[in-house]
């Protein structure tokens, strides 16, 4: 995994100041402090409101929406997998499930020692080589129950 | 010595193309990382220069490097993975690649490498003739949008351009969320220096200085290998005085709309606005703004190169031109391949994509991402062209055409498709929101075989509502994939399940 810096509000607030300049900047904010932390810290709402002039409900409102953001870091590894159609005509859910059954968590959790997180995604572009992920950034395609096990666990 | 072309696309990465790349540069053989073909079955397909030309290789693992090597590989010697020269491959042969045509082939970080496969060749001709005659070009090219509404872009072109105000906006939808499509991806990773001509050629015309490129957090290989086509474009100077910024969604589908995009961007909740203002007329920031999918604008370039004729000869009816056809699920012969319209379904996906990958009977095929309806194998003689999949109650949308094998619970599908649409619905319209998940809990007592025929009943009358009564296609089409599969399939509907 990409490693990750602890929380800090001054370098939340430092990462915000770089992009204040840019048109429509929250969410290129968001992107930022999550690659940065991991997640979005709630304390940033108020900062980028304050930044960009904006309402705390309007920061609020947006990172709410995108299904991205989280409000707790992830695991030390992360697992994404596609759960869209193609993955799922070559058997995609059935190794989501072995993988899940195998950790012992349900969509969105993080196993309870904090190495893996298995998040959803819905098409990954990886539709030629489905069913497929992403581990920690990394693509895995052609994928089955046991490789996501061992992906996930190396 | 002999270059050997890796493909570095996402989809080979995920076979392993990197550990080929690498085996091969430890030789001290000189390594060219490029985009796919597309013949995604047979990745990591890797191409080495020899006095004959480039000869192909696959599907290459790491582990099958010292037996290429003791082959003479390097000089196209015999080997059981040797394919020969790729554009005889049948599969490329008979294909017409416009948009495509460099893919796979060039170093996409290379504008050395742009150049000289023809690169810049459009937009120079767009200076030549002027913005005017550039619109006309487009316009003659028949080109129609291939994000999936399939509107002329020409004429989206000429609305902006004859927009009043002095700041006008290209965005490109790059948010390509469609499942079972991959082809805008594949550009950006394979071809970027194609895009941004096209976005320059769109700028050139209508009269903007600024672009941005929504894209999707899902492809971080595109966006970086995109990104960084953005800089060297940016620092030769070859775009002029047009700007492009790269964004990154973050995982909305909806936002793959473009009035959801162009509110994303702007940094607010995705959601959907009402059309009047067309985008053309209030776009991004209020301003006039083309919204355009990478492959439209990445076919631009040809199209002002080669003359909008050219481009209006191949196709059928009114879908003029090529489409690169994506063919994904289970299939044998998975990948992109760009034809003119006027295929048969059949054709696409028994000819071409060899049918199932599992050898099984095709029993459902999805074209057209989430949105779309499956059709049946005895509906294969539909012609793959706008208004012959609309008489039929499907689209063809972004291209996407994902195969399913007669395993498949047509029934599991509609209620997928309700539970994208609740998932990904932006909240705007009743019949979205709160109607999927009706429609998601009704599809699972269905198959849970309590009171079937009123509960289908309950679910036709909610397609009817959805259809009627939401904003944006989102809503809208849900119906299409829940009522083709309870149409073609009513036997996965009356079946008791063991849960
Ligand atoms: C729910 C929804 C999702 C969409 N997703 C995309 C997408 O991912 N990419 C895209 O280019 N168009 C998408 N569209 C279509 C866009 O709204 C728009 O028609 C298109 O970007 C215009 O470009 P084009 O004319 O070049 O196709 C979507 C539409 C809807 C309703
Ligand atoms: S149909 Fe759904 S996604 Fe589209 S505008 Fe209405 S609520 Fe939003
Ligand atoms: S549907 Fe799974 S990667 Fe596209």
């Amino acid at each position: 995994m990409t490693s990750l810096e602890p929380w800090r509000p001054e370098r939340g607030e430092e990462i915000i100041a770089g992009l204040t300049r840019l048109d429509g900047a929250v969410l290129p904010m968001f992107h930022a402090l999550q690659g940065a932390f991991g997640h979005v810290p709630k304390e940033t709402v108020a900062m980028i409101a304050h930044a960009l002039n904006l309402s705390r409900a309007e920061v609020f409102g947006a990172l709410s929406f995108y299904h991205d953001f989280r409000h707790e870091p992830p695991g030390a590894r992360l697992v994404k997998i596609c759960r869209a159609e193609s993955c799922q005509a070559m058997g995609g859910e059935a190794a989501s499930r072995f993988l899940l059954a195998d950790l012992g968590i349900d969509w969105g959790e993080t196993t309870p020692d904090g190495a893996v997180t298995v998040e959803p995604v819905y098409c990954l572009g990886l539709c030629a080589v489905s069913p497929a992920a992403l581990v920690d950034g990394q693509p895995l395609g052609r994928v089955d129950g046991m490789l996501l096990v061992e992906a996930a666990r190396a | 010595m002999s270059r050997v072309c890796v493909p570095r696309d996402a989809a080979t990465l995920a076979v392993g193309a990197d550990a080929v790349a690498g085996a091969i540069a430890e030789r001290g053989v000189e390594v060219v990382r490029t985009g796919s073909r597309g013949l995604v079955w047979l990745e990591p397909m890797i191409e080495v220069e020899t006095v004959a030309g480039r000869i192909a290789y696959g599907p290459v693992m790491a582990k099958d490097l010292p037996g290429l090597f003791e082959a003479d590989f390097l000089n196209g010697g015999e080997h059981l993975l040797r394919l020969g020269r790729p554009e005889d491959h049948p599969w490329l042969a008979g294909q017409t690649r416009i948009t495509f045509a460099r893919c796979g082939i060039l170093d996409p970080a290379s504008l050395d490498d742009y150049r000289a496969h023809g690169g810049f060749k459009g937009l120079e001709r767009a200076r030549e003739i002027g913005p005017a005659a550039t619109i006309a070009a487009v316009t003659d090219s028949g080109l129609r949008g291939r994000g999936g509404a399939g509107f002329p872009a020409g004429i989206k072109w000429r609305t902006v351009a004859e927009a009043p105000g002095e700041t006008k906006y290209i965005v490109c939808n790059a948010d390509e969320g469609d499942s079972g499509t991959f082809a805008d991806r594949m550009i950006m990773e394979g071809d970027p220096f194609t895009l941004l001509e096209g976005m320059a050629i769109a700028a050139f015309a209508v009269g903007a200085s600024k672009g941005y490129v929504y894209s999707r957090s899902e492809y971080p290989h595109a966006n970086a290998t995109f990104g960084a086509a953005i800089e060297t474009a940016r620092s030769a100077g070859v775009l002029s005085d047009f700007d492009v910024e790269l964004r990154v969604g973050a995982g909305a589908y909806v936002c793959g709309e473009e009035t959801a995009l162009l509110e994303s961007l702007e940094g607010k909740r995705g959601q959907v606005r009402a059309k009047p203002p067309l985008p053309a007329h209030q776009g991004l920031f209020g301003k006039p703004t083309v919204v355009n999918n990478v492959l439209t604008l990445a076919t631009t370039p040809w199209v002002l190169a080669k003359g909008g004729e050219a481009y209006a000869a191949l196709g059928v009816g009114r879908s003029r031109g090529t489409q690169p056809i994506q063919l994904a699920g289970n299939v044998r012969y998975p990948g992109v391949y760009e034809a003119p319209f006027g295929l048969t379904l059949g054709e696409i996906v028994n000819d071409i994509g060899g049918g199932t990958a599992s050898g099984r009977p095709v029993k459902a095929v999805q074209c057209g991402g989430p949105l779309g309806a499956y059709f049946p194998p005895s509906l294969f003689d539909t012609v793959y062209d706008y208004e012959a999949f609309a008489a039929r109650d499907g689209l063809i949308g972004h291209g996407g055409v994902v195969v399913f094998d007669d395993t498949v619970d047509m029934a599991a599908q509609a209620r997928f498709a309700f539970q994208f649409c609740a998932l990904e619905s932006c909240g705007k319209c009743t019949p979205c929101r709160i109607g999927s998940v009706r429609g998601a809990e009704t599809m699972q007592r269905v198959m849970d075989g309590v009171d079937t025929e009123a509960n289908l009943a309950l679910i036709t009358d909610l397609c009817e509502t959805l259809k009627f009564g939401s904003l944006c296609a989102l809503g809208g089409f849900t119906p299409y994939p829940v009522m083709s599969a309870i149409n073609h399939w009513p036997e996965d509907f009356h079946v008791v399940r063991d849960i």
